[in-house]
């Protein structure tokens, strides 16, 4: 109430009582380099700006100065913690373009690490956002787990995090089948660490009071801002590019896309670990399904795309990653755009932590899972 | 013991000194151990055997840094704010009995003492906090002066419940009636007071919040304020502070073991002695170490709603309770 009046009495205009606390480029609540400039009456914030752009690396431009394949590296390096969807989205693009068939076993292979992907992305979030609210315990547990995907994936991909794995019509390695018992046996490893978590900390008092009703995001607020994934399924929208603009071999996949209405940090928080049990379930099927053949289409040396505008959207784990090219039909793009959905899922902070408490609006902040490099680009 | 008082005095000073600092760098050691158990990773392992000498290497690096002042910040209250935040737990230990024998006073008043100038360590954090100009500094000294303020009169409250049970404030006397096994200890004297063990509880909580060890460090608050009121503190002067929080748990569950586990009583009524205070006052230190790196971090202001809606209530129905039962047997 007292609040409430506060902010109606003095708008967003800085009063005498009001002060700016510079919160980052560095501190431990941002993950990165990212500013945010709060001002703030008390411990209240009246007003919370984002301010991006310190390690802005222009990979939009940097495409448009390369060819396609020069430029498959970057896609790595755009949220390096789900480097795989990126790739994807990229290669996923050229592909339909220049109508290249992608051997079906690439494109299985293509959608196990890809979910591996989004499990690692998701417990480094696990970890970090639980770090954010102060317990610093589930950070190890989650890293354990996460060292499991990353040793599967480096035996295939040679790379921890920036993988480049997938090529225009294929990979780059086939999978061997030790990658293949190690992911069934990492299947059935994380079925029960989920249910430890959730007794551990999903269950935990202190943790339900910290983010029951804290943050709310309704999904008219995600429509305005274009917040995707998480944030937008923790709105009580089930919209996931895996179901509504399907790709690769998602659509012959059983998943269910977990929703929560509720649209407060509880909701993201259960989105996403929800989320890893779908994505173990995606996987499971994937490598019983998984067929032998080759994984590499045959390409021209030279990719030229034909004139005209492309597009590809991919679930990434953060929420949809899009590219648009357009292209003179040349062998570099005349013109590359990244929408990432961090800097979306960023843009609505600003409204959504207004009278929020300094410490309720960096759960908010942690539950919008914000990778820098994915906001700047 | 008979010592002369000059004597006693020097003793005592060196003695608590010792005490303390050993305790604080061992502490730090045993917090790391234990919260990289809790973590499943080994800790500090590389310098001594098991890390041991790890504290000492810290202790050197701190005090090898500079002492930084930042140029806004208020000189004198800024170089206070460490010493008075040490000191008060170094006068709290003068008034506990470690055994029958050992304790350096025997005050009549000691419980007074004790919280006399435990609540000094409130005021230094927040002299810090103030002195530092620097906002996040400034929240926390906000933050840690309401938070006390809420949580010092529960703590209150109990302990004067237990006075109407013990009937004296002199530390020894209140160990020396918990003589002859575990049921005599106050924890368990449910004949005074059926609900003793909430009364320990509120006492512990109230404990973690007047420490400000997690899930209540909303002073240091890492992820949100940074480091809270030490965000500009270097070199020693942060490292008294460090010692200080850990020389705090120290005095808070020294109290605990004189106030409900009967002191340097043994559990079986033979056998007491030192070493069975030092074993309850670990186990206890243990636990706050258990605390800190099971749970997450409470909002501040549900910390006071805990204070002002529940733990306040239930421990005035506690002391009313107890003086009822008082009255009547």
């Amino acid at each position: 109430m007292l609040l409430e009046q506060t902010i109606s009495t003095r708008g967003t205009e800085p009063a005498p009582e009001t002060f700016v606390l510079n919160l980052g480029p560095q501190h431990p609540a941002t993950h990165g380099v990212l500013r945010l400039k709060l001002t703030m009456d008390g411990e209240y914030i009246l007003r919370g700006e984002p301010v991006p752009g310190y390690i802005h690396r222009m990979h939009e431009k940097m495409g448009e100065n390369r060819t396609y394949a020069q430029f498959l590296p970057n896609t790595s390096r755009i949220d390096y913690l789900a480097a795989m969807h990126y790739t994807h989205a990229l290669v996923a693009l050229v592909e339909r373009a220049a109508g290249i068939e992608v051997p079906p076993r690439a494109e299985y292979v293509r959608v196990i690490t890809s979910e591996l992907n989004r499990i690692s992305s998701h417990l480094v979030w696990f970890g970090a956002y639980l770090l954010d609210l102060g317990g610093f315990t589930p950070l190890l547990y989650a890293f354990d787990d996460r060292e499991k995907i990353l040793d599967l994936l480096e035996a295939i991909t040679g790379a921890r995090l920036t993988y480049g794995y997938y090529r225009f019509g294929g990979l780059a390695n086939d999978v061997d089948a030790a990658f293949v018992e190690g992911t069934r046996a990492f299947v059935t490893y994380m079925q029960p660490r989920l249910d430890l978590y959730r007794k551990l900390v999903t269950d935990n008092i202190i943790l339900r009071k910290r983010l029951e009703d804290i943050g709310p995001i309704s999904a008219e607020m995600c429509r305005r801002y274009g917040a995707s994934g998480p944030v937008l399924r923790g709105a009580g929208v089930a919209c996931d590019v895996r179901r509504t603009e399907p790709y690769s071999v998602y659509p012959s996949l059983d998943f269910a896309v977990p929703v929560f209405p509720e649209g407060d940090c509880l909701a993201r928080y259960r989105v996403r670990m929800e989320e890893m049990a779908q994505s173990l379930r995606i996987i499971d099927q994937a490598l019983t399904q998984l067929p032998e053949g080759p994984i590499q289409a045959k390409v021209p040396r030279v990719i030229k795309l034909p004139p005209g505008e492309y597009y590809s959207a991919v679930e990434a784990a953060r929420g949809r990653f899009a590219i648009r090219v357009v292209s003179d039909g040349k062998d570099i793009p005349y013109r590359v755009k990244l929408r990432t959905p961090s800097f979306a899922n960023l843009t609505l902070f600003e409204e959504a932590s207004q009278g929020m408490m300094l410490p309720d609006a960096l759960a908010l902040l942690g539950s919008l899972d914000l990778v820098i490099p994915d906001i700047d680009r | 013991m008979n010592v002369p008082e000059p004597y006693r005095l020097l003793l005592y000073l060196v003695g608590t000194l010792a005490f303390v600092g050993l305790n604080a760098a061992y502490l730090v050691w045993v917090e790391r151990k234990g919260a990289a158990r809790f973590q499943r990773r080994p800790g500090p392992t590389e310098v001594g055997p098991a890390g041991l000498l790890q504290p000492i290497a810290d202790a050197l690096k701190l005090l090898s840094k500079q002492v930084l002042v930042p140029p806004e910040a208020d000189r004198l209250l800024f170089r206070l704010a460490p010493l008075l935040v040490l000191m008060p737990a170094l006068m709290c230990l003068a008034t506990i009995p470690f055994s029958a024998a050992l304790g350096a006073r025997d005050l009549n008043l000691g419980l007074v003492m004790v919280f006399a100038f435990g609540s000094i360590n409130v005021l230094a954090i927040m002299l810090g906090g103030w002195a530092s100009r620097n906002k996040y500094s400034i929240i926390s000294a906000a933050r840690i002066v309401s938070q006390n303020v809420a949580y010092e009169i529960p703590m209150l409250l109990v302990v004067i419940t237990l006075l109407m049970v013990t009937g004296t404030m002199n530390l020894r006397e209140i160990v020396e009636q918990q003589a002859g096994g575990f049921w005599h200890w106050h924890i368990l004297r449910l004949t005074a007071n059926p609900l003793m063990p909430v009364t320990f509880l509120i006492f512990f909580i109230c404990l973690l919040a007047e420490t400000n060890r997690a899930p209540f460090d909303m002073a240091e608050a890492e992820s949100e304020l940074v480091a809270g009121a030490f965000t500009e503190y270097a070199g020693m002067s942060f490292g008294v502070f460090f010692m200080a929080e850990y020389a705090n748990v120290l005095v808070g569950c020294s109290l605990a073991t004189v106030l409900f586990f009967g002191g340097w009583q043994s559990p079986v009524g033979v056998g007491s002695g030192l070493l069975w205070f030092l074993l309850k006052l670990y186990l206890l230190i243990f636990l706050v170490v258990w605390v800190r790196w099971t749970f997450p971090r409470t909002q501040f202001y549900r910390l006071l709603n805990l204070s002002w809606t529940l733990l306040i209530p239930v421990s005035l129905g506690i002391l009313l309770l107890t003086a009822g039962l008082l009255k009547v047997f």
